[in-house]
């Protein structure tokens, strides 16, 4: 009979945070900057230059801290990380080992499965690297130091996950807390949010832990999902055929979907990790962390809650809201200009998902605003504008954010309310359509259905279709 | 000299170093290494029980910077130390991955 084997993960998920500056220096950390554009002394690693802490690292690591349920390490101090590598110009990486941030923390997370924590082993502070590109041309590697010194977060879980479903599960709820804080915007296909596996296989029921690879380069979850699938196969296979899993480190390669071994066994891994002289100590008071406890905002469930007893919008609705920290924002903000939850929800949950799927986005690269959505249902609302050519309005306005009033009024896209030219049109369409208008009188009530589209395309969309319902209807019965 | 670095160790550290050492240079790396460590030991003689090991000589902490951006454009600067350059960017030998 064939054994049953067990995946056993854990997640190394580093995030990078939004701050304006490196976390040693005062260089911007805007993305897509020109080459070594945003780079100084210290983030170049020159002899002599001192790295001074950014503040704002420490309370965003708190606040993601406090929110997976961790307790803060309240005198924590960075060490260095000793290796070479191109792009990483001090030859070490100031991060922490021994005394990290935030320790022994959990989220819950819930799966077909059901609910189930995952534990959070430690969330500690570092640096980012460089970036390096590889000239083909040249044959050599080019590097830029715009990405070494932008301040990282690395979190560390427990070996509690053990199955791909639990793992996008839990880097959602990750991602989630860490946007609802403004922490970081996470997206992993632009390496905001970057996740290592560790994983390891053993028989179902065995008490030890198998021997684990770290895989990396996974940078969607459709990636780490494949990713987990073919390690776990790589594995069994190994133990089938009596072979050792060796530990080490292997990079995904998601076209041929087949991992990599990246490091040779005779390249030392060992970082002779020692305290920075450079960097003092950080003390947190319990004054500091009730200050960023009580600056600590909504979080999902809450918001939830708030939104079925403030709003009255249907749970589904409030489910995909939430799930996006930019969306319930845009959500709240436009509901505050029109006090109409239902009507801005239907425009999130219909037109809005439907333009995100058909342009391949995410909600946070929604880009129209709060205002212009008010003003689209206020032009819905007084029937200047019949839904057919909201809808269209609605994309452009998706596109571009433009102001709606604006447009409508520039494109001539006002619906007719001259009750005389309406009343031309639909006598006209009357007098050119006989058949369907014996088919009514025979009891074909979708007759009138044919006349409402003629009439409609006759006055180019530009007609509220109720009325033109209603005026057909008067006319054929009087 | 109580402390011996064996040849495997020196080799070890010479790979973490980068370095590339002669035979001779290896010998009197281990001798000097060796008294280095033999100096260090002087420290064990002395009771640290019950002592919080310590990383900074200054009582100093929570030295901070405002997430304030000081710094301009120094790549001119920056690029003045690279060995080669092209398009603004460090050329190093090719990494392999």
């Amino acid at each position: 009979m064939a054994k049953e084997y067990e995946t056993v993960i854990g997640l190394e998920v580093h995030v990078e945070l939004a701050t304006k500056t490196k976390i040693f220096c005062g260089c911007s950390t805007a993305f897509g900057g020109a080459p070594n554009t945003h780079t100084c002394p210290v983030c170049t690693g020159m002899p002599g230059s001192l790295p001074v802490l950014n503040k704002q690292v420490v309370e965003y690591a708190i606040a993601v801290g406090l929110a997976t349920n961790c307790s803060i390490t309240q005198y924590c101090k960075f060490d260095r990380k000793n290796y070479f590598y191109p792009d990483n110009p001090q030859n070490y990486q100031i991060s922490q080992l021994y005394l990290p941030i935030c320790r022994n923390g959990g989220v819950e997370i819930e799966t077909e499965e059901g609910k189930k924590q995952v534990g959070i082993h430690e969330i500690h502070m570092e640096e980012d690297a460089g970036k390096l590109i590889h000239d083909e041309w040249e044959d050599c590697s080019l590097v830029d130091y715009n990405r070494s010194g932008v301040p990282l977060i690395e979190i560390v879980s427990e070996p509690d996950m053990r199955s791909a479903e639990e793992v996008i599960a839990y880097l959602e709820k990750l991602r989630l807390i860490i946007q609802y804080l403004g922490a970081s915007d996470c997206k992993l296909q632009e390496g905001s949010m970057r996740a290592d596996v560790n994983l390891s296989v053993r028989e179902k029921g065995a008490k030890e832990f198998g021997t684990r690879t770290e895989m990396k380069n996974l940078n969607s979850f459709k990636a780490i999902a494949r990713a987990i699938e073919g390690e776990r196969t790589r594995q069994i296979e190994l133990l089938e055929e009596g072979k050792p899993v060796i530990q080490e480190t292997r990079r995904w390669d998601d076209s041929k979907e087949y991992s990599y071994a990246m490091r040779s066994k005779e390249d030392a891994q060992d970082y002779r990790y020692f305290p920075d002289p450079d960097l003092v100590p950080v003390q947190i008071s319990d004054e500091w962390l009730a200050e960023i406890r009580e600056r600590q905002p909504e979080f999902r469930t809450e918001k939830m809650k708030r939104y079925k007893e403030e709003y009255g919008i249907p749970e589904y609705d409030i489910e995909i809201i939430t799930n996006s920290k930019h969306l319930a924002d845009l959500f709240e903000a436009t509901v505050a200009i029109c006090r109409q939850p239902k009507k801005v929800s239907n425009w999130l949950m219909v037109e809005t998902m439907r333009l995100l799927k058909e342009r391949d986005m995410e909600p946070e690269d929604i880009r129209f605003s709060p205002e212009n959505l008010a003003k689209l249902i206020a032009l819905t609302d007084s029937r200047a504008i019949n839904s057919t050519v909201a809808k269209e309005v609605f994309e452009v306005m998706f596109d571009k954010d433009m102001d709606p009033e604006a447009y409508v009024e520039e494109k001539g896209l006002k619906t007719v309310n001259d009750e005389g030219a309406l009343r031309k049109t639909v006598e006209e369409i009357v007098a050119a359509n006989p058949q369907s208008v014996e088919d009514y009188h025979n009891g074909k009530q979708k007759a009138i259905g044919f006349l409402v589209g003629q009439t409609m395309k006759a006055m180019q969309g530009k007609a509220d279709p109720a009325a033109v319902n209603k005026l057909l209807k008067e006319m054929l019965e009087g | 000299m109580a402390n011996m670095i064996s040849d495997e160790t020196i080799d070890y550290v010479g790979i973490l170093a980068k370095l590339d050492l002669s035979g001779e240079q290896k010998e009197q790396a281990k001798k000097d290494m060796g008294r280095m460590l033999d100096y260090i030991d002087k420290l064990n003689e002395l009771d640290t029980e019950g002592v919080e090991p310590m990383s900074h000589v200054f009582p100093v902490s929570n030295v901070f910077r405002e997430d304030v951006v000081t710094n301009g454009d120094d790549r001119a600067n920056t690029i003045q130390n690279a060995p080669k350059e092209k398009d603004g960017m460090f050329m190093v030998p090719r990494t392999v991955e």
